[in-house]
């Protein structure tokens, strides 16, 4: 609690006691003798009893509403609660001596704004503790030869290339590579997963995660401001300078909402004693007409509304951290429920992105044995292909035997090994060697090999499907997603049977990079208006395409700067799952939003229409108000919790 | 030109309110309240001077609620 809320907090006891002591008081204990009964005058000294609860609670509402006059802020909540509880004052005394209703009125509004300072300003702390990656210190070294010699300085004072301490329970504060020392890495922080890292000499550490194990002595890469941790920090922090499309409803709304009801008072106030008066020849009943339109402007406030929503957008955007994705901003969690389409990139998002040795067909020789000859011939290449080749070999190589090495012009090699001649590369170099070689059906990269000249069989190698993309696509199909499309630059023999494999709806093989842009505006044109097209990249090379989409998603993106730049969510580890995670937590998030709308303005109507018929007085309104925030506020704080999603 | 202050406000509506108002300013293009975040994010338009609109800016938002703060 805040100073403000505590002294707020105080005003409300006393006055609420005060109150009650009141409530208690003997009618005939305060009366002016002289006066006659049932006269105003005879009313007068408890009207002076109930102003003092009522300025305890109330003075700065009195005190704000008096400057909105002076700054021609007619519509001012102040101002409204001020004439809406000075005037049930005013009543009472005239007519009817209940002077409960105006300070009651009073504490409660005052009950529901603390409510509202209090509630907001500790969900806000929960949700950024939630982001709370950000290191305290860092331990420098500066003179290797002393170990003990490290001090402790701020992670902003390190300069790249620094060697720095972890210590077991710390958080890494810097990204870095680790040059001694073992231990487990807790990333749930980054990436909401669960499952430790372990990382040893030679490995990437990024701040932000703990150290659980092992003490790590880390060479920095990069300063505080351009680490991961600052970068996502960076990224919750300036989140939603873009408003969704409810915030912005909600708040015309409310320019609309307060001086419609003030006019609605107004109206109720005058016109249908006017017309007793004039037309039907009753009594006019001022005061009774004059109440009700009072009632009114006790439920003129559209805070319950207002506050609702960007705390339920918030408390969604705070979940979706908890859980490693990253959203930039309300809006976007808006546009996710509405995806209709959802367009992956297939290399680095379906697929790991790394080349594999899957098979060896037709060889002569024992498997091993062909891809010792394989990685033997490409041992000189540093090629992709060929590293994978070499990564398939589980014997050690020994380079000595490798002779002459010729290379055939992008078609591959020719080399001597152990005195035999071995070639190894397409079915062209098996060609022009005049081997005739055997197609292969299955998909991805294959390198033949001739030895001798005589056929040798042939080594597949692709790229790997992450074992999560199936589930992922059928989760998203589960999730509300119409279409999904999976666009690479691979062939279509490659591409279609992974597209069958996952269940994909359309394919766009072959495409050069350039085309990827060309193609998803393609599939803008097609959607339908109220859906969204969401691109799915691992964010290398496709910047473009995750700007032009409705909403861009880079998956993998811990590290990644160019990615946390140009796409809208960031999944921060690579796991698929988390996209129909993502949209399951933004659907939530929005019926929560339009629960609280509908909830919030069936209250007001209500309330407005009981008031206008003289059933509500202003106790119903008032609680009515505060009741109906109290719950919008605690709907909304639903949104955090995604665990189960 | 963007740039982000740290405000202070108290309720929602009341954001709203100081949105409005700063938008009003002139050599503001577009600014935002993010209430949960008590930030205001404002785009000046081309050729303001940030420090004098944001005087403005300030001075808008007073009027309509008193009790805002905005950290220049």
């Amino acid at each position: 609690m805040t100073r403000k809320q505590k002294k707020a907090l105080v005003r409300i006891g006393i006055a609420a006691v005060l109150m009650i002591l009141l409530h208690f008081l003997p009618e005939d204990l305060l009366s002016i003798p002289s006066a006659a009964p049932d006269s105003p005058l005879s009313r007068l000294p408890r009207l002076l009893l109930y102003l003092i609860p009522y300025l305890i609670v109330g003075w700065d509402v009195l005190r704000n509403a008096f400057r909105g006059i002076l700054n021609r802020q007619i519509f001012d909540e102040n101002f409204l609660m001020a004439v809406a509880t000075l005037g049930a004052l005013v009543l009472g005394l005239l007519k009817t001596g209940d002077y409960e209703e105006a300070p009651a009125v009073m504490l409660f509004y005052q009950i529901g704004e603390w409510f509202q300072s209090y509630a907001v300003g500790k969900s806000r702390r929960n949700i950024s503790a939630l982001m709370d990656i950000r290191p305290d210190s860092a331990w420098l070294v500066s003179d290797p030869a002393a170990e003990a010699g490290a001090e402790q300085v701020s992670p902003e004072d390190v300069p790249v290339g620094s060697l720095i301490l972890i210590r077991p329970g710390e958080k890494v504060p810097l990204d870095g590579l680790v040059e001694s020392g073992e231990s487990a890495l807790n990333t749930a922080a980054l990436t909401g997963e669960s499952v430790p890292r372990d990382v040893r000499p030679g490995d990437e550490v990024l701040s932000g995660c703990v150290n659980m194990t092992g003490l790590l002595r880390v060479r920095t890469t990069r300063e505080f401001g351009e680490s991961t941790v600052s970068k996502i920090l960076d990224l919750v922090e300036n989140a939603s300078s873009l408003k969704s499309r409810s915030e912005n409803f909600i708040s015309r709304f409310a320019r609309v909402y307060t001086p419609a009801v003030v006019f609605g008072a107004l109206a109720l106030a005058i016109l249908p004693p006017l017309v007793r008066l004039i037309f039907l020849g009753l009594p006019p009943e001022w005061d009774g007409w004059i109440y009700r339109a009072l009632t009114f402007l006790v439920i003129s406030c559209p805070c319950a509304l207002v506050i609702s929503i960007p705390l339920t957008f918030f408390a969604g955007i705070g979940g979706a951290g908890k859980a490693g994705i990253l959203v930039k901003g309300s809006v976007w969690l808006e546009e996710l429920s509405h995806a209709g389409i959802v367009v992956f990139d297939k290399t680095g998002t379906l697929t790991l992105g790394r080349f594999e040795v899957t098979a060896v067909h037709h060889s002569p020789l024992a498997e091993e044995e062909l891809l010792e000859f394989a990685a033997l011939a490409e041992s000189s290449s540093s090629h992709p292909i060929a590293a994978s080749i070499r990564d398939a070999c589980s014997r050690p190589l020994d380079l000595s035997r490798v002779g002459k090495v010729e290379e055939i012009g992008g078609n591959g090699v020719v080399v001597e090994i152990d005195g035999r001649q071995v070639a190894a590369g397409s079915a062209r170099l098996m060609d022009r060697l005049g081997v005739s070689c055997l197609e292969c059906h299955h998909p991805g990269t294959i390198v033949h090999l001739a030895i001798d000249g005589a056929y040798a069989g042939h080594i597949v190698i692709s790229d790997q499907i992450r074992p999560e993309a199936p589930e992922a696509l059928s989760r998203l199909k589960q999730s509300g997603v119409r279409k999904t499309v999976m666009l690479t630059g691979d062939r279509e023999a490659a591409a279609r049977p992974v597209a069958e494999k996952l269940g994909i709806d359309e394919v766009f093989s072959g495409l050069l990079p350039g085309d990827k842009v060309a193609r998803v505006e393609e599939l803008l044109k097609t959607k339908s208006p109220r859906e969204t097209l969401a691109f799915v990249g691992d964010g290398i090379n496709d910047a473009p395409v995750l700007t032009r989409a409705d909403l861009g998603i880079a998956m993998g993106a811990m590290g990644s700067d160019a990615a946390i730049e140009a796409a809208d969510i960031v999944l921060m580890d690579d796991n698929p799952l988390k996209i129909s995670k993502a949209i399951r937590i933004s659907r939530r998030c929005m019926r929560i939003v339009r629960q609280n709308i509908a909830l919030a303005l069936a209250v007001k109507g209500a309330c407005l229409i009981l008031g206008a018929l003289g059933i509500a007085n202003m106790w119903l309104a008032i609680f009515a108000d505060v009741g109906v925030m109290i719950l919008a506020v605690l709907n909304a704080l639903r949104a955090l919790f995604t665990d189960r999603l | 030109m963007k740039k982000t202050y740290r405000i202070e406000v108290d309720c929602a509506n009341c954001a709203n309110k100081m949105e409005f108002a700063a938008s009003k300013v002139p050599g503001v293009e577009q600014v935002t309240v993010n209430f949960m975040t008590q930030k205001m994010i404002v785009n000046f338009a081309e050729g303001a001077d940030p420090e004098a609109v944001m005087k403005e800016v300030l001075s808008a938002c007073k009027k309509v609620e008193r009790d805002c703060e905005i950290f220049l």
